[in-house]
């Protein structure tokens, strides 16, 4: 049997963009062995007939729809074990994002699995599916085949993209899920609370560095001001160069002693591009530099390079971004 | 800081802001409860601490009684690097000897299944490179025939002598700093272990945990070039009264992993890349060696340059010189289609004979490249380490079953093959100070006679006495491509460099100098610890940036008007294979 | 309260990690460590002990792996465990992240801990999972990415980073707490505690001594195979804009953004 079922996580009545990304992943991959794509979802009320619907648009066949404590990973186990015992499934796939591996190592544990973690890629081979995933810092990529009934697919964080398309919604399905005794042993107490200082740097579409190139602690104002342009899920960071010179808090930094980052955009801004900064950075899927040095090591890998002076090219692009946004 | 009148100033006009004995001396040992206490203290997982660890056990197995006497820890090894070998770099080819009598079940074969050694010296070749790419064969000069020597690489011989310690029942402390000496009552009586948990400005952090007083029968130091409690030592007891200052070389080398095996031992001695006028006093030469790994079948090969840090061009630049001389066609035939796998940089001291600090003082002893072991005519120290480490347990076991004064170590070394090899190159190096072309005849004939001619004691000049200027050696240097020449940031990376972030500065230097000093270290320093602001004035004093969680710790600094102290215990590079 | 600390030996994060060209496997020679993470699970039991609010009996670090693993063990116990158990058998080499979880949970059995802690992930590129296995195969509550905990209401307040912000979570005992190194900052170990960690017990146990099903574990027992290491693929060179006309740049800037739908 060549089905997927995928998890969707869901909050505040919208569904996770990682969790698209792994819908639409998963019903590409699916067509391909001659399969499709189902989804779950587990929650309380607010899931809606027509939300739920919704995952067609992103590529699921039916929905499975199950009542529980919403943000917890075993209630998910339990819930995904019996539809795949009923239904079949040959692969659970999850987006990046925390719930994701819990599930998909409960799931291993419970149905004796192949897991994967940090998938970058997942094609098919042989009327199977096989999962790629980087090592050795991002430097070679290991492929992974499964044994078995069940094969477990948990991608890396912003790997999977969502893809809209026509056609109807899917089809809901409730299912009743008696949870095991030691799912219901942890209880949300509050959810989601934010706290202001953290900005969640791995998790940003857009990164907007900055590094010794700005000069003084003051240009990052400027990078605040960019990354505000960009809108939408963006951050600003820093290498260690600047945050052990104090213009920029250590929570922000990236590489070899920082975080390790891959977003769809990394622009970095007066930073060399030294290998203990390439090593936070290098998986980034778009990344633009900007440094006066023509001989900067960043433009070896940098997929738009622009050399000059940042203070007078970042004014001008916040305000042309401005503008197309605005408009 | 001393008045300076614009001329070109020498590193020693501006000394590092440091007190070495009233630092690093610790008069009082703790209470018995705060304190650990061990038989034999060896400061330094290196090639001779090791040996006098491997050895010291092999003789207390037979004597059961002063082991015993020893109590619960007979011999601690005290080793700042994650591993023993971590910090140590060497060419090198070794002259088997004393590493046979070490070991004396162990085949070269099995020193090669061990995989710290690489094969048998066969063929070997001389060259002088008058410019970049030509290439002149001389006849080997005697100091650098190396027919049935071996090539290894000290960092795995110290993992390798390591394991075989531990075996024996040697606690060994990696990730810990000596940091401070005991000395009570004139005598030494142990060593202070470093503190861990500090911050940038050494201010305790919230897991900051003390060091801890290690009281030792013997202390033996062997923290390689020029030590961190050696130097301290060496003040307190005056053990280089009467003798030559020290010199040292910094030599910085790259491990490539080759297509074809390299089928000699290649000793250059320039002068390219080094300039030959006597004005910029480059003195160095370079060397190539092919390495086995019986293991994995690989062919490696193990290329470094070597220069005299009494040079006065401030951009001298061992690992650029390296770069560059990657670039002539005898090496280019040899590395091309390969992959750099390691870079290491370290000192090493110069002195040779006459430099030689007095090797004993009441409570401990010097052992190795601390004690200025090295024959730099013929570049070869490894085998006098693992001599001196044995002699050293020698004269400790004696000591501590007979009561022989621990001094009988010193008639030791002078008698053994120690002694004698570096008497006979006393005065081979110190003629190269008047440049290649009036040195050189003078070194060889000293080398033929065995230091006969000339007579007498050569004398040294320190290093940092020597007035430095900016001149245009920087010129020559390439830029690197990422592939097969490399910018000092990513050298840095595959050393295994790893230094907390916020971890305290460790290098000494007096931070606001003449342009000419600043450079001399920006150049210098291998790792890039050294930099120039961008708006720092071209004349006169600027300040120098210090990225110290950079340093590699090869002891440059402290021969050119710094002073390197330990890190915190753990940090800098973890050599493998150098 | 008892306390088991699953602990793992991992390459130095300092080592070049290379593919070793004999086997076309990972090189796995060179300097092992504990694992960072899990010294902030010992941290985590340490200050349960130290904080007073419930009696800590007993902290033991168990790890499975080769005969080196015991370093590992050894640190862990300088940081502060009693004891610790060291699984190891032929029978387990070449295990998958299932089949570990699986055996680890066999030690743990034995052992009954109230509290299972964890790093949450390893310098060796697994994340947030073992302790995930670990907690199905034991019946136990389980949480990930906890950087704040707390014993209260019999039980554990626990605070974990998730995807929308900060979650605090009620976990009732036994239970399996994967912990993200923002939870503690681990202390170093004295001189002493590194000495005297020889002294303490260590017991080493085989897969039949804890009954692991041998079908279950080892390269026979693991379900996902992993191999083939290539490079990735070669990305195509960049594009260099030289400015010289600051306004012009931009427009080509927005243009190759537009193009990539990223603005």
């Amino acid at each position: 049997m060549a089905d997927v079922l995928t998890y969707v996580l869901h909050y505040q009545g919208a569904f996770n963009k990682n969790s698209l990304g792994a819908v639409s992943e998963g019903a590409a991959r699916a067509a391909e062995i001659g399969g499709a794509c189902d989804a779950l979802v587990l929650g309380g009320e607010d899931l809606s007939d027509e939300l739920c619907a919704s995952l067609g648009s992103w590529g699921a066949r039916r929905v499975f729809r199950a009542r529980g404590p919403e943000g917890l990973a075993q209630p998910v186990v339990d819930a995904m074990t019996k539809v795949i015992d009923e239904h079949g499934h040959s692969y659970a796939l999850f987006g990046g994002g925390l719930l994701g591996f819990e599930i998909g190592a409960g799931l291993a544990a419970r149905k004796h699995a192949g897991v994967t973690m940090e998938v970058t890629a997942v094609r098919a081979e042989d009327g199977r599916l096989v999962a790629e995933r980087p090592i050795l810092q991002d430097s070679k990529v290991s492929v992974s085949r499964y044994q078995g009934e069940l094969g477990i697919i948990i991608g890396r964080i912003n790997a999977f993209e969502p893809v809209r398309r026509d056609g109807a919604g899917a089809e809901v399905v409730d299912v009743e899920v008696e949870l095991s005794p030691w799912s219901t042993k942890a209880r949300m107490v509050s959810r989601g609370e934010q706290r202001g200082a953290d900005v969640d740097i791995e998790g940003a579409d857009i990164l907007v560095a900055g590094g010794r190139g700005l000069g003084k602690a003051e240009g990052f104002q400027m990078l605040e001001e960019l990354a505000r342009a960009f809108g939408g899920n963006s951050a600003v960071a820093a290498t260690r160069a600047v945050v052990d010179a104090g213009w920029y808090p250590y929570a922000a930094q990236i590489g070899q002693t920082g975080k390790t980052v891959s977003p769809k955009l990394y622009l970095a801004a007066g930073i060399s591009g030294a290998i203990q900064h390439k090593v936070g950075m290098q998986a980034s899927e778009n990344i633009i530099a900007i440094n006066k040095d023509a001989n900067a090591p960043i433009f070896e890998f940098a997929d738009l390079g622009v050399v000059g002076d940042l203070n007078k090219i970042v004014p001008k692009l916040i305000e042309a971004i401005r503008a197309k946004k605005g408009s | 800081m001393a008045a300076w009148d614009g001329r070109p100033p020498a590193p020693s006009e501006f000394p590092p802001p440091v007190d070495s004995v009233g630092e690093f001396i610790k008069r009082e040992l703790d209470p018995a409860e705060e304190r650990i206490e061990v038989g034999v203290a060896i400061v330094g997982g290196g090639t001779a601490g090791l040996a006098c660890a491997n050895r010291l056990l092999q003789l207390l197995a037979q004597d059961p009684e002063t082991l015993a006497a020893l109590g619960e820890v007979p011999v601690a090894v005290i080793e700042k690097a994650k591993a023993c070998g971590g910090h140590s770099l060497s060419g090198a080819v070794m002259r088997p000897g004393p590493l046979l009598e070490l070991f004396p079940e162990l085949s070269r074969e099995q020193w090669r299944a061990e995989r710290f050694a690489f094969g048998e010296v066969r063929n070997e070749a001389v060259y002088l490179l008058p410019s970049a790419s030509a290439k002149l064969r001389i006849p080997i000069p005697p100091n650098f025939r190396n027919h049935g020597n071996e090539v290894i690489s000290v960092a795995a011989l110290a993992r390798f002598q390591q394991r075989r310690a531990e075996e024996q029942g040697a606690y060994v402390l990696t990730e810990t700093t000596a940091a401070q000496l005991i000395v009570e009552d004139g005598r030494v009586v142990g060593v202070r272990s470093g503190d861990k948990g500090r911050g940038k400005d050494g201010e305790p952090l919230s897991n900051f945990e003390p060091g801890t007083d290690i009281r030792a029968r013997v202390t033996v130091l062997a923290e390689g070039c020029w030590g961190h409690l050696t130097g301290a030592a060496i003040r307190e007891f005056r053990l280089a009264e009467g003798r030559e200052p020290q010199v040292w070389e910094l030599g910085v080398k790259e491990i490539w992993k080759v297509p074809r095996p390299l089928e000699a031992v290649i000793h250059t001695l320039g002068p390219w890349p080094l300039q030959a006028a006597p004005r910029y006093r480059q003195v160095g030469g370079t060397w190539l060696y092919p390495m086995k790994d019986a293991t994995t079948g690989e062919d490696l090969v193990s290329i470094g340059l070597v220069v005299d840090l009494d040079y006065r061009d401030a951009t001298t630049s061992p690992h650029d010189l390296l770069q560059l001389f990657k670039t002539h066609p005898l090496v280019r035939g040899i590395l091309a289609g390969g992959e750099r796998i390691g870079w290491g940089a370290k000192a090493l001291p110069g002195g040779g004979y006459w430099s030689m600090p007095k090797l004993s003082m009441p409570g401990a002893l010097l052992v190795g490249d601390a004690g200025g072991m090295v024959d730099t005519a013929s570049l070869k120290g490894v085998h006098h380490c693992i001599k001196a480490g044995m002699l050293a347990a020698e004269a400790i076991h004696r000591h501590l079953r007979d009561g022989e004064p621990l001094s009988s170590y010193e008639q030791a070394i002078e008698s053994s093959s120690v002694g004698r090899e570096l008497y006979a190159v006393r005065n081979a190096r110190q003629p190269l100070a008047k440049g290649l072309l009036l040195g050189a005849p003078i070194s060889g004939l000293s080398i033929l006679t065995k230091g006969r001619i000339p007579p007498g004691r050569m004398r040294w000049q320190p290093n940092d006495e020597e007035p430095m200027f900016v001149g245009d050696t920087a010129k020559r240097y390439v830029k690197p491509d990422g592939k097969y020449t490399f910018d000092k940031l990513s050298s840095v990376y595959i050393s295994g460099n790893a230094t907390r972030d916020d971890a305290p500065n460790h290098i000494r230097v007096e931070r606001r100098v003449p342009r000419e000093i600043a450079e001399t270290w920006r150049w210098m320093c291998p790792a890039g610890v050294y930099e120039i602001p961008e708006d720092a004035p071209e004349r006169g004093l600027v300040d120098v940036i210090v990225n110290y969680t950079n340093c590699v710790q090869c002891g440059a600094i402290t021969a050119k008007g710094g002073r390197l102290t330990p890190p915190e215990g753990g940090d800098g590079p973890l050599y493998r294979l150098t | 309260m008892k306390i088991c600390v699953l602990v793992k030996e991992v390459p130095d994060a300092a080592v070049e990690k290379r593919i070793d060209p004999r086997t076309g496997r990972l090189d796995r020679s060179g300097e092992k460590n504990l694992n960072p993470y899990d010294t902030h699970a010992i941290e985590a039991a340490m200050q349960l002990r130290e904080g007073g609010a419930v009696e800590v009996e007993e902290i033991v670090a168990v790890t499975m792996g080769p005969e080196s693993a015991v370093r590992a063990l050894h640190k862990a116990v300088s940081l502060g465990a009693d004891r610790s158990v060291h699984l190891s058998d032929p029978t387990l080499a070449g295990s998958d992240v299932a089949a570990t979880g699986y055996a680890l949970a066999k030690v743990l059995e034995r052992e009954r801990p109230d509290l299972v802690l964890l790093g949450q992930q390893s310098d060796d590129g697994e994340c947030y999972t073992v302790g995930a296995v670990v907690a199905d195969h034991l019946r136990m509550p389980s949480l990930t990415q906890v950087i704040k905990l707390e014993v209260q209401d019999g039980g554990l307040r626990c605070e974990r980073q998730a995807e929308y912000g900060y979650d605090t979570v009620q976990v009732e005992l036994p239970a399996v707490i994967s912990v993200g190194d923002a939870i503690n900052e681990p202390r170093y170990p004295s001189l002493k505690a590194i000495m005297g960690a020889r002294k303490k017990p260590l017991e080493t146990v085989s897969a039949s001594d804890v009954g692991i099903d041998a079908a279950l574990v080892g390269e026979q027992g693991s379900r996902v195979r992993c191999g083939d290491f290539h490079d990735p693929p070669e990305k195509a060179p960049g594009q260099i804009i030289e400015d010289e006309d600051t306004d012009e740049t931009v427009k080509r800037i927005v243009a190759w953004l537009e193009e990539r739908k990223l603005i």
